[in-house]
């Protein structure tokens, strides 16, 4: 009984010793996505940061808002730093979830960072593609459009796709004949919204989901899919380190920003932006991307890209030639009716 | 010291004593549970209290919009409301932009007419700029929503911290333009039919827990201690391993290619997928409303095997001998005078399956498909993927309601107090 009693402090004990530890100093808790992506930022990023003398805890989510709202409200902030994506980004900023981004406090030049003026919550850190790949040694004559990606005649099999509506529904509507500029008007209308689900009604059968970035890649590499939309970085890196014969089609790729924000309320706001700003520096923005193929926000940082390495980013000339951008304003004022919309779907 | 009351030695009536006896017992006793008590209350009943108050109670449109709303409560609702009720919109709605609050106007409106969000969001920028009225003017200028008499009833509506508005939606009902209650639009539809398919998938695996576990709980009942708890490990061995893994062991057998599919390919088995109604060809195991019911099957078996082995343990043989010797057949004596013994225990595994299926969510996504989600992924997208916490809290209302509706019937036709545990 003294025995186990003991045990019991004892582990109390180490218990409080962790939390406290967790939280001490001025360690920076940086949120991201997870995988090869986290894995890019973790080299370029954190580790030379951390060489610095500064250190980083790392955490991982799939890009929950409502999780740092529900933070910042109950005032207890426990991701200092994260990276967002548009959505995210806007909505945290309208609902104060997000603190306004002082760019002469991060010292440097915003006019540098593509995309920048339109957001006041964040600071852009990459740009990345949606795309949709497939395995050639699965398929010799591979998909080339996104009018393939809805063929299910000439392409039986399951397709993976992500749980969101963002980007399904901007194909839904070019698959099925709207010019890929109209598509946001067309989208703004509840008969283009019913078009758009009436589209993606004929592969609903076939449709796998993803959720974690990582997971998509993955769902080609089991075979569970003959062809998954992904975020270009995470195929390329498949590609590249796991040597999966994958291919990716660049057609009608729908090019969205990923944002550094910081938490509204963070008690670690000075070294917060101590970090966004070292890791929107020239120096790391280029090394980023020889762990995974997305474009660096800081223009300056593109001469220092490796040639190889360019074609492969989703701002290279060959694969703009179709490409549309996401519409930050469209999913921040529809994004909530869509999201729900899009749940109800594919739940039935 | 002369009256005849009996006395403890230090002169006190034993009367007393005895009673103050007993309350220290009380007291002893009550502070032993107290612990319990506590962690009780502080991680059960206050959570689902607030649960409950989030599912009516949403006072984002009143902090926010609070003159408006003082003012709307006079409002007939036929005509269009007053320059007063425009001027105080338009003030509010300033010093929401200053707070940084006019999205969740926004987003608490946009429920109800899609696209209010962004005209919300829209207008407060336009009447930042302009510093006098007229109001009505100037509002419904910034966007002619604001001219639609429907638009005002929503705020109006809204403006009332207590709604029934998470309620409804969550039974997939709306109030209309009239007030009155109709059923959301057919593509929204979609939570009457989850919170079905929960109680189905969960009934279905009951039974099939059920049809799997009395053999087996009957025979580790009834073999050699020896050899009973040998078998035992095998049904407490997958119970100690954790779900996710159990889940993940599944999705391997399962998948595409997998080991099942491998199997059934190389065998030739493929009136198996027929007769479980797949497509023609490959076999579709994974992402199936089948292989949600396995996986959680395997994964409850040892909820519902468990009561039924320790509540047979203590059924005596001779009852069966007796029966036997007064000439029931083998069956006869195992229908009329075991089973009967069993129902306690059937009752209790059944009942502590059947509630915890309800709330499974990780294994539906993951062996499931879209259309096996059960209402507690709803739950959880409705919190930390939407936001809306009001809708969240509403589905865990039905949920719960549902559940105790049942739990009721359940007593009315079988009792709790008859349920055992061993």
């Amino acid at each position: 009984m003294k025995k186990l009693s003991i045990l019991f402090t004892a582990a109390l004990l180490a218990g409080t010793a962790f939390a406290a530890s967790a939280r001490a100093g001025d360690e920076l808790t940086v949120t991201s996505w997870g995988g090869s992506y986290s894995e890019s930022q973790r080299k370029a990023y954190y580790e030379p940061y951390m060489a610095a003398g500064n250190k980083i805890t790392e955490a991982e989510y799939n890009g929950e808002v409502a999780k740092i709202k529900a933070m910042v409200e109950a005032n207890a902030i426990t991701w200092d730093v994260i990276d967002v994506d548009t959505a995210t980004a806007l909505q945290g900023c309208a609902e104060g979830a997000l603190e306004t981004i002082d760019w002469a406090k991060l010292g440097l030049d915003r006019s540098k960072f593509i995309g920048a003026e339109l957001m006041e919550c964040a600071v852009p850190t990459i740009v990345y593609g949606t795309v949709f790949g497939y395995d050639t040694s699965k398929l010799a004559e591979g998909p080339t459009t996104i009018n393939d990606f809805f063929d299910l005649a000439k392409f039986p099999g399951k397709r993976g796709i992500q749980k969101n509506p963002t980007v399904n529904l901007e194909w839904a509507l070019i698959a099925d004949g709207v010019d890929a500029k109209d598509v946001y008007t067309t989208l703004s209308t509840p008969e283009g919204v019913d078009r758009a689900f009436k589209k993606l009604d004929t592969i609903k059968s076939e449709i796998v989901f993803w959720e974690a970035g990582a997971q998509a890649p993955q769902l080609l590499a089991d075979g569970q899919v003959v062809m998954v939309s992904a975020w270009n970085g995470r195929l390329q890196t498949a590609i590249d380190k796991d040597k999966k014969p994958f291919k990716i089609i660049w057609d009608h790729q729908g090019l969205d920003w990923d944002w550094w924000a910081i938490t509204k309320g963070t008690p670690k706001i000075e070294e917060a932006y101590r970090f966004v700003a070292f890791a929107s520096g020239v120096g790391p923005q280029a090394e980023q991307t020889k762990y995974i193929a997305y474009g660096p926000a800081n223009k300056d940082a593109i001469p220092g890209i490796e040639p190889a390495t360019l074609p492969n980013l989703p701002t290279a000339p060959d694969n703009l030639k179709t490409a549309f951008n996401v519409d930050p304003q469209f999913w921040a004022d529809h994004g909530d009716e869509l999201k729900e919309r899009f749940n109800a779907w594919l739940a039935k | 010291m002369t009256d005849d009351v009996m006395r403890t030695a230090d002169g006190t009536p034993l009367k007393v004593k005895l009673r103050q006896a007993e309350r220290r017992e009380v007291r002893r006793a009550f502070l032993l549970i107290a612990p319990l008590f506590l962690f009780i209350v502080v991680s059960f009943l206050i959570p689902i209290v607030v649960m409950l108050k989030n599912a009516f109670y949403d006072p984002d449109i009143v902090n926010n919009l609070p003159q408006t709303t003082e003012l709307l409560r006079q409002w007939d609702g036929k005509a269009l409301p007053s320059e007063e009720v425009f001027a105080a919109f338009a003030a509010d709605l300033k010093t929401a932009s200053k707070a940084r609050t006019v999205a969740l106007v926004g987003k608490r409106l946009n429920y109800e007419i899609p696209t209010l969000k962004s005209k919300v969001t829209v207008t407060a920028r336009k009447l930042d700029k302009i510093e006098a009225g007229p109001w009505t003017e100037a509002v419904i200028s910034a966007d002619p929503i604001w001219k639609d008499v429907f638009t005002w009833a929503v705020v109006k509506r809204a403006g009332s911290a207590v709604t029934p508005y998470y309620l409804l939606s969550a039974l997939d009902l709306r109030q209309g333009t009239d007030g009155g209650i109709e059923r959301t639009p057919e593509e929204r539809r979609i939570y009457l039919q989850v919170l079905g398919r929960t109680l189905g998938i969960s009934l279905l695996v009951t039974l099939c827990t059920l049809v799997l576990g009395y053999p087996v709980a009957f025979m580790l009942a009834t073999l050699p201690q020896r050899t009973a708890s040998i078998l035992m490990i095998f049904v407490l061995l997958p119970f100690w391993t954790s779900l996710l893994v159990r889940t993940t062991a599944w999705t391997i057998l399962l998948q595409d290619g997998g080991v099942v599919a491998q199997f059934l390919h190389i065998t030739g088995i493929t009136w198996i997928s027929n007769v479980l109604g797949f497509m023609s060809g490959e076999p579709q195991l994974f992402k199936t409303r089948f292989a949600t019911v396995l996986a959680m099957t395997h994964i409850q078996l040892p909820f519902t095997l468990l009561p039924i082995y320790s509540v047979m343990k203590t059924i005596s043989p001779t009852y069966m001998r007796a029966a036997k010797s007064l000439g029931a057949t083998p069956f006869h004596a195992f229908r009329t005078v075991y089973v009967p013994q069993t129902m306690p225990g059937v009752a209790a595994g059944c009942l502590l399956t059947f509630i915890l299926c309800l709330g499974y969510f990780i294994t539906p996504a993951l062996v499931g498909g879209g259309s096996d989600n059960m209402i507690a992924g709803f739950i959880d997208t409705a919190m930390n993927n939407e936001g809306n916490w009001g809708k969240s809290s509403a589905l865990g209302f039905v949920l719960l309601t549902a559940t105790l509706i049942l739990y009721y019937v359940y007593n009315r036709l079988i009792g709790i107090d008859k349920m055992k545990l061993g």
